[in-house]
């Protein structure tokens, strides 16, 4: 197991490598939100997230591609980035200078993806109460986040996975690995 | 100590007692990229440091997204892919064989008790023969491809017991379409799906593979059915294996137990546009549509085409819409062909094409203009799935898709 070493106590230390991320404009988007609608098919022969960026949300939201900008926060309802594995999809909305996804709850896949490849997914249970083209405060050291003077609480990150985010993704973590002991726990 | 099926696989591959909730760095059995995610893992492959791949052998590559080549982009990715294989000594299938998936299990490169990943969601099919297989990103396969082993949450299970005997012209896909509308498209999100029951023991392998095929609609991390005779049956020829026991213990402790009776289930249409939204036909009989896909990893076998002929009989397709018929491989494709089938398909009406995910994705040939409305035998409706963001996808069993595909409207296939 990655992090076991490193027992964090999950309740204090929710996102632990999160810089304090202040005064993001919110993109809100409803439940069910599928790998599809963040990048359709048609374009997953790009690799690369600036050109994928250009395509995100192509025939959903038009304007997202057009008017989003860097340190923009993507705000989801139950199950987002349902479906394909594609990780083009989290490459496409980092691509677009996202850095943070905030869900009622994600679909596993997509979170996944989305820790190994740097962006953050926050838990976020009471997301529903986040308005289009609010300001928030992702406030890690409160475990909330902070919209319109109110604060929602955010689930910790698995434990396990604390240790891929320290390191800014799987990519950087990997490289300090040498070999991978197997059925380690 | 008693386990789930799951719980067992894991236990088994690392000599330990393992259970859900337990994190495992587990070795892996096999690992599948294709044309699409494949160019993104090897490069984190890459990126990581890798030089060579853990097992060669164990790796399973394959294109068949956008093949032939559809544009450029998509041949350059090709050529990236045959290169790497060369490289690191890989067989590549390359665009001969057909839809991953299928591929996977007809090359017996997935069998009961391992664990196997892929670079696709759809990976969860490989639980119908009773291996633990689930669906990862392109940086984890970078990861799987250098170390040969992943982390694991293993997960919790969701029984799902199905008990009766399907009426004619109702199976496997009106079953999971009905199961996806009650657990939910989140409904199994973290778990895997286990199906049994006295229906899922009867049920064939091409039957299993639906099932187990479309666990990740509900959010599944696998779907998977114990290993039986049916299933040893279908290992023989494409695995040395000698046959083992291994099934859930009956008091093992499991997230849930669902109960189904298929012995009044009415064949099932998943409505746009999520999946959990199946409703029997009765509701949608009639809906306009103006194209038909058969095929996909879910519904392009050959037991599939042939239950299209069945329906069909002497009648001709509906020459006011499209029907694209796509066997899922190459070998369901020559079973079909030496049936006689394709003829009776080409002559009635239907485009064949060859074995690929075709229209499934969207993302190469076969695609719906707004407007339109495409009936298809594949996994998924999302908006924009099959072409426009405008369009509406149904989903359906093979039956009820020929039903549709000769009157030109959704029609119940027990009344043709």
């Amino acid at each position: 197991m990655m992090a076991a070493k490193k027992t964090v106590p999950v309740k204090k230390v929710v996102i632990r490598a999160a810089p304090a991320m202040k005064n993001m404009r919110v993109w809100k988007f409803g439940d069910d939100i599928d790998t599809d609608a963040i990048i359709p098919g048609r374009f997953l022969t790009i690799n690369n997230p600036d050109e994928l960026a250009k395509h995100a949300f192509e025939g959903t939201r038009d304007e997202f591609a057009k008017k989003v900008k860097e340190g923009d926060v993507i705000v989801g309802g139950r199950n987002f980035g349902c479906g394909s594995s594609r990780e083009h999809a989290p490459l496409a909305l980092m691509g677009a200078g996202v850095k943070v996804v905030v869900a009622r709850s994600f679909a596993r896949i997509f979170f996944r993806n989305s820790i190994n490849v740097g962006l953050l997914p926050v838990v976020c249970p009471q997301a529903d109460k986040i308005a289009d083209g609010e300001r928030i405060t992702l406030n890690i050291r409160d475990g909330c986040i902070e919209a319109d003077g109110k604060k929602y609480p955010i689930e910790p990150v698995p434990v396990f996975m604390q240790g891929i985010i320290d390191a800014g993704g799987l990519v950087e973590y990997a490289k300090s690995l040498k070999e991978v002991p197997a059925c380690t726990r | 100590m008693t386990a789930t099926i799951v719980e067992k696989i894991f236990s088994r591959k690392c000599g330990s007692d393992i259970r859900a909730g337990e994190v495992v760095m587990a070795p892996l059995d096999g690992a599948m990229i294709h044309d699409i995610t494949g160019p993104l893992a090897i490069q984190k492959f890459y990126e990581m440091g890798g030089k060579k791949v853990f097992d060669p052998k164990r790796i399973i590559m394959l294109f068949d997204h956008q093949i032939p080549a559809d544009s450029i982009e998509a041949a350059n990715n090709h050529v990236y892919m045959r290169k790497f294989a060369a490289e690191q000594d890989i067989h590549n299938y390359d665009i001969n064989e057909g839809v991953c998936h299928q591929v996977t299990l007809e090359k017996g490169r997935a069998a009961p008790g391992e664990i196997v990943v892929g670079a696709d969601s759809h990976t969860c099919m490989y639980g119908a023969t009773g291996a633990f297989a689930t669906g990862i990103g392109s940086t984890d396969m970078g990861f799987a491809l250098k170390f040969g082993s992943l982390y694991f949450k293993v997960p919790e299970t969701i029984r799902a017991e199905v008990s009766g005997r399907f009426p004619k012209r109702v199976g496997a896909k009106d079953l999971i379409l009905s199961i996806a509308a009650d657990i939910g498209a989140d409904g199994a999100t973290y778990k895997a799906i286990e199906f049994t029951g006295k229906t899922v023991r009867k049920l064939d392998m091409p039957g299993r593979m639906t099932l187990c095929n479309m666990a990740i609609e509900m959010g599944g991390k696998a779907g998977i059915v114990a290993p039986d005779k049916i299933t040893w049956e279908y290992m023989k020829g494409r695995r040395k294996m000698k046959p083992f026991e291994l099934d859930s213990d009956e008091d093992a402790k499991f997230a849930e137990k669902r109960s189904y009776d298929v012995s009044d289930l009415e064949p099932q249409v998943a409505v746009p546009h999520n999946v959990d939204t199946g409703v029997p036909i009765s509701k949608v009989e009639g809906t306009h549509i103006d194209q038909v896909f058969i095929g996909s990893c879910t519904n392009g076998r050959f037991e599939d085409l042939a239950e299209v002929a069945e329906v069909l009989g002497k009648k001709k397709f509906n020459p006011k819409i499209r029907v694209l018929i796509i066997p899922a491989s190459r070998d369901e494709y020559l079973k079909t062909l030496k049936a006689g089938l394709i003829e009776k398909f080409v002559k009635a009406g239907a485009l064949v094409e060859a074995p690929c995910c075709g229209p499934c994705m969207g993302g190469s040939f076969g695609l719906i203009a707004p407007g339109e409305v495409s009936l298809s035998t594949s996994n998924r409706n999302f908006k924009g799935r099959q072409g426009s963001t405008d369009g509406k996808v149904y989903l359906c069993s093979p039956a009820t898709a020929a039903a549709s595909a000769i009157t030109g409207e959704i029609t119940d296939p027990r009344e043709v």
